[in-house]
């Protein structure tokens, strides 16, 4: 195109002019004034905006749901006292309030009639967590000053007032506000000695028994190497049964300690009156958390909201896991998730490499590749089940026979655990990365790999110094989406390793420190358990959402991160500066 | 790849196959005699190639000896081609496009071995070592040749890691010797006062025409015995392209470099020997001056007159 040639005016760079007869054929058309609707392609705007806008009403509404259930679960609520028109009385707390289902041949005008649910705890004395009350019955609702909410180690929830406070035999406080002035005074220090105690057997008590049972097993070791009769056998028994005294000696005196502090601890109680009347004494060593629910300024309440958060973050469940924390489940999740993806990241890379940068494209490949792609459709469980037959039955069963054969017939690696449930997952997630490493390896110009060829580099050198580096934000997008698939699969663990409670995480201070073949938590096993294998399933309710929040929560964590390591690369990497 | 080739035992010459130039001075004989040739090419015929005298006794540094290059099996891309390369001089090929000019460059630093079903004939000399014989090792072979692409592709690092790449894939780690080089190969490339003081930037962030002289500088970087140019300016604008033909002009003297150009003005201001092609016959090679000017064959002539192609 020449330089005087005004703008706008195009060229075809042959300079040939169109087709005389074009223009004919267009002259002999009638003119319309205005496009066709369709023609315009409005109506494809609004198709797919009214797409996105459904996906993403969908999505926000999940998320909302979500957000207000998993967030309002600890924050208290007022605490109300229902006097009935038969006499008795109700503490707790509503949970919600709906219409009875009209019964049958029930006359239709009549004004649907309503009924509450009330949480009413105290288990150990009712049987029940819920009570429904039509709302006819109540005589007259009240929020008693005193009431008072208490989470218990044992039994769940209990309501009610409290009257006096014991210490041993002797009633130091009488009347609601002393008991309970006197309850506040003494909590705490009682919890201390409790959870000094707890922490006493768990950490020392359990390292003395770890080493106990490491011994047993050496020793067992020797004889299976060298036979029972053997006298290295013997030695080494002898050995361990020194051991075992000098043990014996700390353990006695750790127990002496733990015993003294519960001792300390017993004779503590407040004694609370439920509303109908009745007196029951509580053990301050077992209340976990005592709120006064209707006293509370909105400080107050943030305080409870902000420590209830607290201990669902750090503590360890209890109560069949409708209660306390889901630690040991936020640590396997996140464990399991790191352990798949250092296994998925390399195999798959690395295997994507083969498939486009040095298998001949041809048929075969294009079935391995249409394979691989069909792997991503495999049900889940099916995985699940080939990861418990191959890792732990085949693999784990030779590791055990092989390294720890002094343990069998109990299975050491030949079970469900951390390492096998991640593995399982790496195949799972494998195709994600698979093919998402091939799309980012197909998208490197060719003129950069023939770029880096006519420099005399190798192909391995052109792969990793030109290929690799331009394809890795690609690659840390299949990462990205491997992690939200494994992060949230549940499935599968169910029979590779997660469990109901595990009663220790697969990191602790006992040599090796790293426990790959111990079974664990999972929050998506966790979910599944509190709503769907809980008996208390109506209080567990709650606790689904929260523990779904903090679930998606961590696999947008674990995303943000990988999403701050390609956007890195792709400064690195891309169009802009270093 | 088939390379069905000798080593050469004796010192090389072209061959001077065929009869020694007739110039036809008679504009109707000569039509005649171009348009025989051409429909001889058409029909499958072997045409000798016209190689000026002065081209013919220069020093090589590369010679090109009866090479064909068939892609797939049957289609045959290059005839029977003969050229040397003079020493320290830059030589381009012209030709209409399909014509087999970048097929030839390409051959000459093995690239065409990474398409599937390449095979060739006879033979080519790097100052005297065979480039098709059986135990060259290609990796080896292309660290002795420099070569710039029609796009520019910088690779996805900074832009001194882009120049010393091919020290980089040599091992060389002496942080010195590169940086000497690094300077060095832009200062060859007419960019080292625009990118001194961004030299750890990325090399995408470079305008076209700065890419395509830090292809040039990365080509040069190894010092190469050969320089090839596939079409460097084609996606570049004249500014640009002015800039890289000055760049070309301070390289000879110092670089052998074959240059493939579509563009007649360029061959003729930047070139000093010049090499037609058409139909994957080398048709006439010799002094850009005379090529231009007088050429000893019709249809020479009539491709730089813009007659055909």
């Amino acid at each position: 195109m020449s330089i005087a040639e005004p703008p706008g005016t195009t060229r075809s760079s042959d300079g040939a002019a169109p087709p005389a007869n074009d223009s004919v054929r267009l002259r002999g058309r009638s003119r319309k004034r205005l496009t066709s609707l369709f023609a315009h392609g409005e109506p494809m705007v609004w198709l797919s905006g009214g797409s996105l806008v459904l996906a993403l009403f969908m999505i926000i509404g999940l998320m909302a749901l979500v957000l207000r259930m998993g967030f309002g679960t600890f924050w208290p609520g007022p605490l109300h006292e229902l006097k009935l028109h038969d006499g008795s009385a109700v503490l707790g707390e509503v949970t919600r309030v709906q219409e009875i289902p009209a019964a049958e041949g029930a006359d239709p005008d009549e004004a649907a009639k309503l009924r509450t649910e009330v949480r009413v705890g105290n288990f150990d004395i009712t049987g029940v967590h819920f009570r429904w009350i039509d709302n006819a019955e109540i005589l007259e609702a009240t929020t008693p000053e005193f009431a008072v909410l208490i989470e218990r180690l044992e039994w769940g929830r209990f309501y009610g007032t409290p009257v006096a406070f014991e210490i041993g035999d002797e009633r130091v406080a009488e009347g609601a506000e002393a008991a309970w002035a006197a309850f506040e005074e003494h909590h705490e220090t009682v919890r201390d000695r409790w959870e000094r105690a707890r922490d006493i057997e768990k950490h020392d008590v359990g390292k003395v028994n770890h080493t106990l049972e490491a011994a047993r097993l050496s020793v067992r070791r020797v004889g299976l190497d060298h036979g029972f009769e053997s006298p290295e056998y013997r030695a080494a028994s002898a050995a361990a049964d020194e051991l075992a005294q000098g043990y014996e000696a700390e353990y006695a005196e750790l127990r002496a300690i733990v015993d003294d502090l519960d001792t300390q601890n017993e004779g503590y109680r407040i004694v609370m009156a439920t509303a109908d009347g009745e007196e029951v004494p509580l053990d301050v060593e077992g209340i976990v958390r005592a709120v006064p629910a209707n006293m509370l300024t909105t400080v107050d309440k943030w305080g409870v909201y902000g420590s209830r958060w607290g201990e669902f973050l750090t503590a360890e469940p209890r109560e069949s896991n409708s209660e306390g924390g889901v630690l040991p489940a936020i640590f396997g999740t996140v464990m399991m998730t790191l352990i798949m993806t250092i296994f998925v990241v390399p195999f798959g890379v690395l295997a994507a490499l083969y498939l486009r940068e040095y298998a001949k494209q041809g048929v075969l490949v294009s079935i391995v590749r249409i394979a691989v792609n069909n792997l991503a459709g495999v049900p889940s469980i099916v995985f699940g089940v080939f990861g418990l037959g191959f890792f732990c039955y085949i693999v784990g069963a030779r590791i055990d026979e092989l390294f720890y054969y002094e343990r069998l017939p109990s299975a050491h690696f030949g079970t469900g655990g951390i390492m096998w449930a991640s593995l399982t997952l790496s195949l799972l997630t494998l195709p994600v990365v698979i093919v998402a490493t091939e799309e980012a390896l197909a998208a490197v110009p060719n003129s950069m790999r023939e770029g880096s060829y006519a420099c005399g580099a190798s192909k391995w050198q052109t792969i990793r110094r030109i290929v690799l580096p331009r394809a890795a934000p690609g690659i840390m997008t299949g990462v990205i989406l491997a992690i939200a698939r494994g992060a949230g699969e549940v499935a599968p663990l169910m029979i590779v390793g997660a469990v109901k409670l595990a009663p220790e995480l697969p990191v602790d201070g006992v040599a090796p420190f790293v426990h790959l073949e111990r079974s664990f938590m999972h929050l998506g096993f966790h979910i599944y358990d509190l709503g769907f294998q809980s008996q208390n399933s109506e209080a567990a309710k709650p606790m689904v959402f929260t523990t779904t929040l903090l679930l998606i929560s961590i696999v947008v964590l674990l995303n943000v991160a990988a999403i701050g390591v390609r956007s890195r690369l792709n400064r690195r990497f891309g169009t802009g500066r270093i | 790849m088939d390379t069905s080739t000798t080593k050469p035992t004796k010192p090389f010459t072209l061959p001077a196959r065929g009869q020694p130039p007739v110039i036809i001075d008679d504009p109707i004989q000569r039509r005649a005699a171009a348009d025989s040739l051409l429909e001889a090419i058409d029909r499958g015929e072997r045409v000798e190639t016209e190689i000026h005298k002065s081209l013919r006794a220069a020093d090589h540094v590369l010679e090109v000896r009866d090479f064909n290059l068939f892609y797939g099996g049957t289609a045959q891309a290059l005839f029977d081609v003969n050229i040397g390369l003079p020493r320290h001089q830059v030589t381009s090929l012209i030709g209409p496009s399909g014509c087999g000019k970048s097929t030839l460059l390409r051959s000459v630093n093995r690239m065409n071995d990474l398409i599937d079903g390449v095979r060739t004939e006879g033979e080519m000399i790097l100052e005297g070592e065979s480039i098709y014989g059986p135990s060259v090792d290609v990796i080896e072979l292309r660290k002795r040749m420099g070569m710039v692409f029609q796009k520019p592709n910088p690779f996805p690092m900074s832009i001194y890691e882009n120049v010393i790449y091919p020290l980089r894939i040599d091992g060389e780690r002496d942080k010195a010797v590169l940086a000497e080089v690094c300077e060095k190969s832009l200062r060859h490339a007419a960019l080292w006062d625009e990118a001194k003081d961004r030299l750890k930037d990325s090399a995408l962030g470079l305008s076209g025409g700065q890419q395509q002289r830090l292809c040039i500088a990365r080509a040069v970087a190894a010092e190469p015995e050969v320089l090839l140019m596939d079409e460097p300016c084609s996606a570049l604008d004249p500014i640009a392209t002015g800039r890289i033909e000055e760049l070309i002009d301070e390289l000879r003297g110092s670089y052998t470099v074959l240059i493939v150009t579509h563009n007649m003005q360029q061959a003729s201001r930047t070139s000093d020997f010049t090499a037609f092609m058409y139909r994957g016959y080398l048709i006439e090679a010799g002094p850009t001056q005379d090529i231009f000017t007088s050429p000893h064959r019709q249809e020479t002539e009539d491709y730089i007159t813009g007659r055909f192609g």
